[in-house]
């Protein structure tokens, strides 16, 4: 990437202003750790009057500015580039290197200093070093607007995540209300459906709240010897009901207690998201199959469903914040999308990793691993 | 009792369940017969054999303009057929759509009508545009 940085030279002599002018005409400074080459554009003023009128009048990145002016002197050019642009790096050019106008001028926001008379080299370098800045105040720059763009995209989601329970619940009390319900069959599904919808709501405040406690890190950790196994059986427990209505077997074996040194609330996220939505994304009459193995390095969590798997373009986004897949499978499907945003974020707190792999229409197998030694 | 054969069709078209549910509630207790789809493609393949009497069309559902192609396809079919297109679109992104429905329109709709939807704007919007014929 060539970018052009504009200098403006501020001198009152013309020999000054035309051999910074050549010295920097041709210069490119390159910066292969920032992947940057950037060359010079260069404009000159003989007073200050004349390099504050052009300020006013352009844009400019850097200012070369003469302490010494005959009228307006450099400080208060200095004083008035800075109201006028705040970003303008400024370095001031001076034969009577006093630490007072050192001080003065650096209170007024002066970059850098150059010590007259100067050679080219020692220009070039200087130049580099404030365009080093600029680059770097730029990628900062920049590196804060994403973050507020993904803040922004982040909650504009939420609130809509937020409002559609909301929207749901309203439509259905203004049938009430309208007097459209006949039937007390209706009446009842209706009820069910309200509820079903509030309850999703509180479970994506509840996902929420964990997300953000462990994103912050704010989070009391506690760490203890957990049992992986018996995590897993809980988790089982919890999902029984649910899977014996549409008729799907859950399978493990506990052979081992599987022992891991881990917060018990954060490991029970991440099995009990996994255990939930092999349930949740099976199908009826499927099966669900939960294994744990352990080597010398790590613990291997696999969780394998028989359910309506997804596609590779599904996979890519799958650890994402509230990304649901939307088909006509899933569509009755309640979930917060944040559930595997969250479990992903858990297990690389212990460098872990995990990964999925999936079928459409024949099942997903997520696999978790946890180090054993994670010093 | 008005009979199963005289009842007006209605397309109900939108990818939120819930919003299916409680105007397919309210259709059905102004009398009307309620065709419901998840999408367009369950759209499309319903209008093989059917031509309603009234469509109420979900603007985005897995496209962001599935609404406006089934709006298309339906004033093909008979562009006296009434539709009336809902969208949180209006809500969610501050868009204006309010040459919809004027002479000249780009956009083959009868009404759009910003969710969430009440039921009596609802009623009001389906008389307006049925009142040619009676409903």
């Amino acid at each position: 990437m060539t970018e052009v940085t504009r200098i403006l030279v501020t001198d009152d002599e013309e020999g000054m202003r035309l051999g910074v002018e050549r010295a920097l005409r041709k210069y490119v400074s390159s910066f292969h750790d920032l992947d940057c080459n950037v060359s010079y554009e260069l404009d000159l003023a003989s007073s200050g009057e004349e390099a504050v009128e052009k300020l006013t009048a352009g844009k400019y990145d850097i200012l070369l500015l003469d302490y010494k002016l005959p009228e307006m002197n450099g400080i208060e050019v200095l004083g008035e580039a800075k109201n006028l642009h705040p970003d303008l790096l400024v370095v001031m050019m001076t034969a009577y290197a006093s630490l007072d106008i050192a001080v003065s001028a650096t209170k007024k926001g002066a970059f850098d200093f150059l010590a007259k008379p100067f050679t080219p080299q020692e220009l070039r370098a200087t130049i580099r070093y404030a365009t080093k800045n600029l680059i770097l105040q730029r990628q900062a720059r920049k590196l804060a607007e994403e973050k507020r763009r993904v803040r922004f995209e982040f909650i504009s989601v939420l609130s809509h995540e937020l409002k559609a329970p909301i929207g749901a619940v309203e439509g259905y009390l203004e049938l009430f209300r309208s007097g459209s319900i006949k039937d007390a069959e209706t009446q009842e599904r209706i009820i069910e459906r309200s509820l079903a919808r509030l309850t999703g709501m509180r479970k994506l405040i509840f996902d929420l709240l964990d997300l953000t406690r462990i994103e912050a890190g704010t989070k009391t950790r506690n760490l203890e010897e957990v049992s992986l196994g018996e995590l897993v059986e809980n988790a089982l427990e919890l999902v029984e009901v649910s899977a014996r209505d549409r008729g799907i077997s859950l399978h493990f074996s506990k052979e081992e207690k599987f022992r891991f040194v881990g917060d018990r609330s954060e490991l029970e996220i991440v099995i009990n998201n996994l255990v939930s939505n092999a349930v949740k994304y099976n199908r009826d009459n499927g099966e669900v199959f939960v294994r744990i193995s352990k080597d010398a390095k790590r613990y291997q969590i696999e969780v394998e469903d028989t359910g309506i798997g997804m596609s590779e373009k599904e996979l890519g986004k799958l650890f994402g914040e509230f990304v649901r897949m939307k088909n006509d499978k899933t569509r009755h499907i309640e979930g917060s999308g944040l559930g595997l945003s969250t479990v992903k974020k858990i297990v690389q707190l212990y460098n872990g990793d995990i990964r999925a792999i999936s079928e459409w229409d024949k099942g997903t197998t997520f696999t978790v691993e946890l180090p054993t030694d994670r010093a | 009792m008005t009979s199963e054969r005289t009842k007006k069709k209605v397309l109900l078209v939108d990818d939120d369940v819930d919003f299916l549910e409680q105007h397919r509630i309210f259709l059905e207790s102004e009398d009307f017969e309620v065709i419901s789809a998840h999408s367009r493609a369950e759209a499309e393949t319903i209008l093989e054999d059917l031509t309603p009497d009234l469509a109420i069309l979900d603007l985005m559902m897995d496209e962001t303009d599935d609404g406006f192609v089934l709006a298309y396809h339906i004033k093909k079919k008979n562009r006296d057929i009434p539709v009336i297109l809902v969208t949180a679109v209006t809500s969610e992104t501050s868009l204006e759509f309010d040459t919809i429905g004027s002479e000249g329109s780009w956009i083959k709709a009868d009404a759009m009508l910003p969710k969430p939807i009440r039921f009596e704007q609802l009623k009001r919007e389906i008389h307006r545009l049925c009142k040619a014929d009676t409903i």
